[in-house]
């Protein structure tokens, strides 16, 4: 069953292409895994499947629905949240804030209980935040909940925006290098949290360089090179394939 | 209990307006604390929309006049109560607000900072040069509230200046609670997340535009609110009110005191009030006082007075 499917997704940018031609499909319970060397056009993918950029050319279906260029709020309504290669914090706010924000589609109502504090938007601005304490707890989060997010260190970062996508309870969700300065401990948690997320029914999309967390984790692996998917497959399949290895893996890779 | 900020902000702010006539050495400063309160409870305003949301307006005094004529105009012309004229400036003002800002917080960028500045000026030149219904330049005089004489028959006497002192500072308190209530609430949250990281607010579902043209009608209210206390106060309105001048004097306030901070917009705002009264004994020199404290302070508590403090005090105690 088919959640999400990308149909020939392309983008050009000052006449070059950054991706061109590029499909593939998820579905609930599965990791895909988009790989390739810097600059293959990875985040740019992600950046059109989340209605962050209009896409050139191509589709992008979610739930049977034509989502393409949707506007991220609108696509967030519909089940798809990410996470960003280059931290988007909410810095001047507090752990616990970020996170709750990612609460708002349930959290929000009408302006006018917000400035006069109504029992309505107490109750549901407490709901928010006792979600938001136990997504912090599930990411280590817990002790850090007062502090302001600026002053948290790169790993920690990294976990509060993948809490904050938590929050939505997506059925799609994108992260991008979401282990990228991470620790091995720290990696090690992000892996089995992945696998953990996925195992509820999320189909999750995965860019990530460590290779060893990608092939343990992923149920499918789309190869990208200049742009263009230049392999697909599991695992075992795709670190087979020769022209992976040449692209990306490289010599060392492939020898071990 | 430990008081959270929000009542601990309340709370000072009650206690000052309540305790500072002890120290009044005349009923002159009744007016000036009157003053004081109706700038801070449009630039409480200017917290939420500069502060928070990230969108600077250059003609929020434009709704201020409109608040203020509303009071001069409606109770002669239509014989509307001049209280309901408050509510119908303040209606006004956030159709206007809506009507600017709906196409205009579409676009990415400083658009709103310019389309204010071209909408401040218009409701200005029509102020000014709408002579049959406004008077013009010279001005026009605002029929009394009435309330004061009503508390004088249920048995509280106050004196003109005392009246306005503490209904200037009830506003003010309402107007400050309100703006709290916001800032902790879903929609205060969502203003801060988007100031913070527009992509990131909108993958997490905030509808960015709509938030932002929320917090520009807020906003909008509260300076109209503010125009109508001061046309009401002083009998008499300008169409300065609605000048530029008087929207750069808001901005520079909120600035001044801390924009990201209620407490800190209400101090800037009494800072800037007080100042001007204080440095009149340098006569010639006051204007150029006035710039140096400006500058200073931009230099060495950039976030504005109050929140550079506060970290300042925070990071002692640590
Ligand atoms: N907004 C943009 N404008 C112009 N060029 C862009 C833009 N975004 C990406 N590119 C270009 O598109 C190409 C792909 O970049 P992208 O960031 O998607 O790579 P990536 O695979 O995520 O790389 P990395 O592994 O380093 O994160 C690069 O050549 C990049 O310079
Ligand atoms: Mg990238």
């Amino acid at each position: 069953m088919t959640l999400l499917s990308i149909e020939g997704l392309g983008i050009c940018f000052g006449g070059i292409k950054a991706v061109h031609d590029v499909s593939f499909a998820a579905s609930p319970g599965e990791v895909v895994s988009v790989i390739g060397p810097n600059g293959a056009g990875k985040t740019t993918l992600f950046n059109m499947i989340s209605g962050v950029y209009r896409p050139g050319s191509g589709r992008v279906v979610l739930n049977g629905e034509d989502v393409t260029a949707m506007s991220p709020h609108l696509l967030a309504r519909r089940g798809m949240c990410r996470t960003f290669q280059n931290l988007q914090v909410f810095q001047t706010m507090t752990v616990l804030e970020n996170v709750i924000a990612g609460f708002h589609l349930q959290e929000s109502g009408d302006v006018l209980s917000d400035l006069l504090n109504l029992p309505a938007a107490r109750r549901r601005a407490k709901d928010a935040e006792a979600g938001a304490r136990e997504l912090l707890r599930r990411l280590g989060l817990e002790r850090a909940a007062e502090r302001e997010a600026g002053s948290l260190s790169y790993g920690s970062l990294k976990r509060l925006e993948i809490a904050r996508a938590m929050a939505l309870k997506p059925k799609v969700l994108l992260l991008d290098e979401p282990a990228a300065g991470c620790n091995a401990v720290e990696t090690e948690e992000i892996d089995h949290l992945i696998a953990e997320i996925a195992a509820s029914g999320v189909a999750v999309l995965l860019v990530e360089h460590d290779m060893k967390l990608v092939m343990r984790i992923s149920s499918h692996i789309v190869v990208l090179d200049h742009g263009e998917k230049v392999a697909e497959g599991d695992p075992a399949t795709v670190s087979r394939n020769p022209a992976v290895i040449a692209a990306y893996l490289g010599a060392d890779d492939a020898a071990r | 209990m430990r008081l959270t900020p929000k009542s601990a902000t309340l709370l000072i702010l009650v206690a000052l307006i309540a305790l500072a006539p002890v120290f009044f050495p005349s009923g002159f400063y009744y007016r000036v604390g009157a003053l004081v309160f109706v700038n801070a409870l449009a630039v409480t305003g200017i917290v939420i929309l500069t502060g928070w949301a990230g969108q600077i307006s250059l003609g929020h005094a434009g709704f201020a006049g409109i608040g203020a004529y509303a009071c001069a105009l409606a109770p002669v012309h239509w014989g509307i109560h001049p209280a309901l004229s408050v509510l119908l400036g303040a209606a006004a003002s956030a159709v206007l607000a809506w009507l600017v800002g709906r196409p205009i917080l579409r676009l990415k960028g400083y658009y709103l900072a310019v389309a204010s500045l071209g909408m401040g000026i218009l409701i200005s030149m029509v102020l000014n040069n709408e002579r049959a219904l406004t008077r013009g330049p010279d001005g026009i005089g605002v029929p009394e509230l009435g309330l004061r004489a009503v508390l004088k028959d249920a048995g509280l006497g106050l004196s003109n200046g005392q009246f306005w002192y503490f209904l200037c500072g009830i506003a003010l308190v309402v107007g400050a609670w309100a703006a709290l209530n916001l800032r902790d609430s879903a929609t205060g949250r969502a203003l801060r997340a988007l100031h913070g990281s527009e992509v990131a607010a909108r993958t997490v579902g905030m509808d960015v535009a709509r938030l932002k043209l929320q917090a520009f009608v807020i906003s909008a209210v509260y300076a109209s609110v503010s125009g109508s206390l001061l046309a009401l106060q002083n009998r008499f309105i300008t169409p300065d009110v609605a000048g530029f001048l008087h929207s750069v004097e808001m901005v520079t306030m909120a600035v001044l005191g801390g924009v990201g901070s209620v407490a800190g917009g209400i101090f800037g705002a009494a800072v800037l009030t007080l100042l001007p009264q204080v440095l009149t004994v340098l006569a010639e020199y006051e204007q150029l006082v006035l710039g140096a404290v400006m500058v200073l302070v931009m230099i060495f508590l950039r976030e504005g007075i109050v929140p550079s403090m506060l970290r300042k005090g925070r990071r002692r105690e640590e």
